[in-house]
């Protein structure tokens, strides 16, 4: 049995047959080729899936495809506008805030998610807008300069 | 040009891993893919009745469902091999498959290939194993009681090596005769990696063609293969390719083989097509080798002074079910051999039992045996601070190597070949601002429930594994060395191809910066490859801090023979000799007269063209070394960790963290800094959050992100870091390592902070890691 979705990915429409219980970082990844999404636990603990549906940063491995019925989703892939980096890219890549990059999506459209809602966020506000990612190799500190370095420039 | 080493240039790695484009093994697809899922024992220990796979067969997309008896029929070898023995080392056989016992949670017992993952999980599911359970032993000191059950009839009392260094007569004689001693009963926690890829592999094999390529996520492609083919599959070693893609973390965790590999690797023959395999986070917790896990009784006699005169230590170090890759040489010579520390000891004595428990298998965790070390040696000198009255500054000082007594000739047997330890400790403690710290804890030390404290960590380590003659006399199965192929192409773009293989470090861009400085060319014309055993000459790979060291020096080796003979071609060119040219800034000029010159890309041409050229000399502009180090290196350093305790509650803040380290010249210092807050990272974590935890019956019950903690954002500070310099004296580059430094001195600073916190209540040990209950317990007991 599948039911069928519509949606739009990284501004295109998207129309697709899935399995209910297909998750959609799955989706994302293995139907529509979009590999930005990683997966690092089942347990929507490590946030290296997270995407943005219609704006809001989701864990997309707790997420079924067919909940994303009629959703905007934003993945990693559509972050940069017109081949140009977004701040947040590029703040990742000026500090230092990126080892392994394994992590690096989810933190990314978190941060977006943060900056969305706070376009200043002090050193304590970004440390509490991105505990819901883990990051094994930075030890965070250049993370939360990579997110003031893109809040400045957007502001 | 402007000089490039030592320059923070932005990592060339990055732009493809912050779009989403970086390519990690699961990412990756083949014509015809099919999917593995694993079958794991529940049970720590039990045995094998029977297993029923007609179930997960019956389902459709259900491909195959091997066995035991499966990798029996294929007349492979079939077994995961131990790579570094000791003598007297109880080597019981580590079964791909386990035939008729399991030895931990985890351990597998068969395998379903299917058409697509959900079916593959489902048949997992399905398959029916009748298991009769057995007790079993997790913790390392209850397995060597009398009456433990038994992890392998080959070893009994679940002793896997009996090791010692050092003298014991002469430790005795110190403790007999000194005027302080402080002894102490550890454990050292035991930890998951927690790389946040999880382990997966894609093996596609051909039957037309007998060859196989497996891209896997690993710090070592070159090893995987001889392991894999050698003691795993029985393939020849040639019809194997391993490609490491992006990888998303190691620390060490990737360096092992592992029995699920070489499990998908069969899948994929019996079938003759691609098969995949990701571990869930649950499955990677379980059979990534985990690190740590010891008992450990020590004690340190000083003089009247203050100065040290022997050192005992006593070590049940956890090995798990099975010897995983290089588990018997992490709490031997990666650890007994570090317990000079940064001091003078006269007399050292450490003995180290090896443990077979029902767990899952311990191995190589960032520092490796280094960080254990450290938390004996870091932890007993603060213990000695309190007893000499000396504090925690002073008798670290006292007691330090004279910078003018290297080379070192340590009592197990490392000989350091440089340091420079008091600006170490001079420069953090000023970046502290201590003396007013101390101030400000006095003045709070009757007054309220919230207590500062300062704990110091002054480490040393040994890392850029290392003579290859020395690790073989020690048990190492392998050489340490490491390969550099470096190739100037006709235009005088350079191509590098490392046996170091990255996973996050930056290898790209740290090693185009050697060859740029060294050539005087530009980063940007230098490209690196790592991570192919098909394109790479034979590599050893990343771990134990040991890439720019041993890695790095390779290159500049090869780099150095180019530049030889290039002189040779432009001297001929020129009409001058060899002996008078000069190269600088990429062009090769004859001494004292500046005007004959030629660059570098006009010799690269003329090595190719070969039309005018000398009569005694080869075509072509490349050079291939295998860099053997004289030694291994010694970075060090002084770590200061303040803490706030909550003595009602027993929680801890990090107030400040100030870490000053010495490893050598540094090639990019970006990278070398965020080398650093990761391993820091990973240290604090140990010491306040991290615990995989067992049961009595051998459960893991710390499995999964829910239960393990490893540490967030919100959790951590800032760090403050500084540098001292001294180069290694004996590689080209003068560098020494720093994927470790962190981990290796953290946990003890952090420790000896909160401990100096709660001396007013007469504590002076809790084990890692320092929850609140741990602490409010200590405080009320």
């Amino acid at each position: 049995m599948t039911v069928s979705i519509q949606l739009e990915v990284n501004g295109k429409p998207v129309q697709a047959a899935v399995e209910p219980r297909r998750l959609l970082v799955h989706f994302l990844r293995e139907d529509l080729g979009l590999t930005g999404a990683n997966i690092g636990c089942e347990t929507s603990l490590c946030g290296a899936c997270t995407v943005l549906v219609d704006g809001n940063a989701v864990k997309s491995c707790t997420m079924l495809a067919a909940q994303a019925d009629g959703a905007s989703v934003t993945t990693i892939e559509g972050l940069a506008r017109n081949g140009e980096l977004h701040p947040l890219q590029e703040g990742f890549w000026e500090k230092h805030g990126l080892q392994c990059g394994y992590c690096t999506p989810g933190m990314i459209l978190s941060a977006n998610y943060l900056l969305a809602q706070n376009p200043s966020p002090n050193d304590e506000e970004i440390r509490e807008g991105l505990k819901g990612n883990i990051c094994r190799c930075t030890g965070y500190h250049n993370i939360v300069e990579a997110v003031k370095y893109a809040a400045e420039r957007m502001s | 040009m402007a000089r490039v080493l030592g320059t923070s240039i932005k990592r060339r790695e990055d732009p493809a891993l912050i779009t989403g484009r970086g390519k990690y093994t699961d990412d990756l697809k083949a014509e015809g893919m099919a999917h593995a899922a694993i079958v794991r024992s529940p049970y720590a220990h039990a045995r094998i009745r029977g297993i029923d796979t007609s179930a997960a067969e019956a389902l459709p997309g259900v491909l195959a469902v091997l066995t035991a008896r499966d990798v029996a029929a294929a007349g492979i070898p079939g077994v995961v091999p131990v790579g570094w023995l000791l003598p007297d080392l109880k080597t019981p056989a580590h079964p791909m498959i386990a035939a008729d016992t399991v030895r931990h949670v985890g351990d597998a017992v068969a395998v379903v290939v299917a058409e697509d993952r959900y079916i593959a999980r489902d048949a997992a599911d399905r398959v029916a194993v009748d298991y009769e359970p057995l007790d079993a032993v997790a913790d390392v000191v209850a397995a060597l009681e009398d009456g433990a059950p038994a992890v392998h009839e080959e070893a009994p009392g679940n002793v896997a090596f009996d090791w010692e260094i050092g003298e014991r007569e002469p430790v005795d004689a110190a403790f007999a005769s000194a005027a302080h001693t402080v002894e102490l009963d550890l454990r050292n926690n035991r930890l998951i990696p927690h790389a946040i890829e999880p382990r997966a592999v894609l093996a596609s094999y051909d039957s037309s063609t007998g060859e196989m390529t497996i891209h896997m996520t690993s710090q070592n492609p070159h090893v995987h293969r001889l392991l894999m083919t050698l003691a795993s599959l029985g393939m020849p070693e040639h019809k194997v390719r391993i490609v490491a893609p992006e990888v998303g973390g190691g620390f060490g965790s990737k360096i092992h083989h592992y029995a699920d590999e070489a499990i998908v690797g069969l899948c994929s023959m019996k079938l003759d097509r691609p098969v995949k395999w990701t571990a869930t986070r649950t499955e990677t917790n379980l059979t990534d080798a985990h690190g740590r896990d010891h008992s450990t009784r020590c004690a340190l006699a000083l003089d009247a002074d203050g100065r040290i005169t022997g050192l005992r230590v006593d070590t049940a170090a956890a090995m798990g079910a099975y010897l995983s890759t290089f588990a018997p040489a992490v709490p031997t010579y990666l650890y007994g051999t570090l317990m000079s520390g940064q001091y003078d000891i006269p007399a050292i004595h450490c003995h180290v039992t090896g443990v077979f428990t029902h767990t899952t298998p311990v191995d190589a965790y960032r520092g490796a045996g280094r960080p254990e070390a450290t938390y004996v040696v870091e932890r007993l000198m603060h213990l000695a601070g309190d007893a000499t009255g000396l504090g925690p500054v002073e008798v670290r000082r006292r007691n330090f190597v004279s910078p003018d007594a290297f080379p070192y000739q340590t009592q197990v047997a490392l000989a350091y070949d440089s340091g420079n330890y008091g600006p170490a400790m001079d420069r953090a403690l000023e970046m502290i601002g201590y003396d007013d710290l101390r101030g400000e804890q006095a003045s709070r030390r009757d007054n309220g429930a919230k207590q500062i404290g300062i704990g110091f960590s002054s480490y040393i380590e040994a890392c850029g594994l290392a003579p290859s003659a020395v690790v073989g006399s020690l048990g190492a199965q392998a050489g340490q060395w490491e390969s550099a192929d470096v190739r100037v192409h006709p235009t005088a773009s350079v191509t590098v191809y490392t046996g170091s293989s990255s996973h996050g470090q930056g290898h790209e861009t740290t090693f185009s910066q050697i060859v740029a400085d060294r050539l005087g060319i530009e980063p940007e014309a230098v490209e690196v490859i790592h991570g192919d055993t098909d394109l790479v000459q034979f590599g050893m790979g990343t771990y134990g801090s040991r890439s720019a060291a041993v890695g790095g020096s390779a290159i500049a080796k090869s780099v150095d023979k180019i530049i030889e003979k290039g002189k040779k071609i432009a001297a001929h060119l020129l009409e001058a000799s060899a002996e008078d040219l000069e190269y600088e800034d990429g062009s090769f000029r004859v001494a004292g007269s500046p005007d004959r010159a030629l660059g570098l890309g006009d010799v690269a041409l003329q090595a190719y063209l070969a039309h005018n050229y000398p009569d005694d000399l080869e075509p072509g502009l490349s050079a291939t070394s295998f860099y053997d180090p004289a030694n291994f290196t010694y970075p060090f350093g002084t770590h200061v960790c303040v803490v706030e305790v909550d003595t009602e509650t027993g929680t801890i803040e990090l107030l400040r963290y100030a870490a000053v380290d010495d490893v050598g010249n540094v090639i990019n210092p970006m990278i070398v800094d965020g080398q650093l807050h990761g391993g820091l990272a990973q240290g604090i974590g140990q010491a306040l959050w991290e615990n995989a935890v067992y049961d009595e019956s051998g459960q893991l019950v710390s499995g999964s992100l829910m239960d393990y903690a490893v540490p967030k954002i919100h959790n951590l500070i800032p760090f403050e870091l500084d540098r001292t310099t001294t180069p290694c004296p004996h590689n080209p580059l003068g560098v020494k390592g720093v994927g470790e430094a962190g981990a290796i001195a953290s946990p003890a600073a952090v420790v000896n902070a909160v401990v100096d916190a709660l001396s007013p209540f007469g504590i002076d040990h809790i084990d890692m890691p320092l929850t609140p209950e741990k602490v409010w317990r200590a405080v009320n007991s």
